[in-house]
């Protein structure tokens, strides 16, 4: 069997399903943008899936997109898409604008090397 | 519960490094073995017959690969969160790898003595994008063992570039290794305009 096939069935009709089949996501966000749940769902709002609670509920504290990503078993672009819903409806703030490493920052290489060194 | 406007939740800012090389070189027991969590992945399971193309002799007995990335983290102070994301190893997924790169602060290339070749395309790339990299020679059992100075010869390497040895599977040495990747990006840091 053609694996892009197995692929195709697999891993990219349900998370189309899931994101209701919008593929663009809104936010801007990238695999290590963090996102955080700012309001808990009462479990009575329209509009949220059961993925989009789960979301909600893993972010209690700030998690990246690869992390929600991981977590839940769906590509990085469908949970870009359910973060976009999230942010609208004000349940997840994102990590805003997109976040880019200042690389000329000392202060983050002092951190990282510190960090790295406390290993 | 009260909601917190989104201006007043103080978030770590990501960064990121890349740990490459090629085809079962280690990639993933790297990310392993320095990730305070389990290494998560996405992962499409191809078998050796669907792979084809990947030349396994010489190399550990290996029947999938991994085509989307795996990751790890590593918390450092309150300010930032370091994420360490291994590539794939085959040359046909590197559309992954843009969106990958995009912004990474630095990428370890990891290189085996047995297919130092195969390491190539992505010291290519990263010297493309203007990432900074290091090399590190993952030494496994058995391998030909050479010095530093003939493996950066037979790179082919600009003098700047650190070399090291490394075992990918111990915390200490995938340590060192990004150490010495922070410490040489951040000797290669953009000059701050005046
Ligand atoms: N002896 C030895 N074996 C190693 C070392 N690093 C990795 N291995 C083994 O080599 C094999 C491949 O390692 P992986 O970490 O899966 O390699 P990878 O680069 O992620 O592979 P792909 O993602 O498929 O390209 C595994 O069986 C590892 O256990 C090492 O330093 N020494
Ligand atoms: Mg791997």
């Amino acid at each position: 069997m053609n694996p892009d096939e197995q692929l195709y069935d697999e891993q990219v009709v349900r998370p189309y399903v899931i994101s209701r089949g919008r593929t663009e996501a809104r936010a801007n966000l990238d695999l290590i943008s963090l996102a955080v749940a700012i309001r808990q769902p009462t479990g009575l709002e329209v509009g949220l899936d059961p993925e989009h609670l789960a979301i909600v509920r893993l972010c209690r504290r700030p998690l990246s997109v690869a992390e929600i990503a991981a977590a839940l078993d769906l590509p990085a672009g469908t949970v870009r898409v359910l973060l976009g819903d999230l942010l609208d409806s004000g349940f997840v703030a994102v990590q805003d604008p997109q976040p880019e490493v200042d690389v000329l920052d000392e202060r983050m290489y002092r951190a990282v090397l510190d960090g790295l060194r406390a290993l | 519960m009260a909601s917190v406007p989104s201006d007043k939740v103080r978030m770590p800012t990501p960064v990121k490094l890349l740990i490459a090389g090629g085809f079962g070189v280690g990639k993933t027991t790297m990310v392993g073995a320095v990730s305070e969590i389990k290494p998560l992945r996405t992962e499409e399971v191809l078998t050796d017959r669907s792979v084809g193309v990947d030349d396994l002799s010489g190399v550990e007995r290996k029947t999938t690969t991994t085509v989307a990335m795996d990751f790890g983290r590593i918390s450092v102070g309150d300010d930032y969160v370091l994420y360490l994301f291994g590539t794939p190893g085959q040359e046909r997924f590197w559309f992954v790898w843009d969106e990958l790169a995009r912004g990474a602060l630095g990428a370890v290339v990891l290189a085996d003595t047995r297919r130092l070749s195969d390491c190539f395309p992505s010291v290519d790339y990263f010297e493309r994008r203007g990432t900074p990299f290091v090399v590190a020679v993952n030494c496994f059992e058995g391998a030909p063992v050479y010095d530093l100075a003939e493996v950066k010869m037979a790179l082919s390497l600009p003098a700047d570039i650190p070399v090291l040895l490394c075992d990918a599977r111990r915390r200490a040495s995938g340590k060192e290794v990004l150490i010495t990747l922070v410490q040489h990006a951040y000797s290669r840091r953009p000059v701050a305009k005046v």
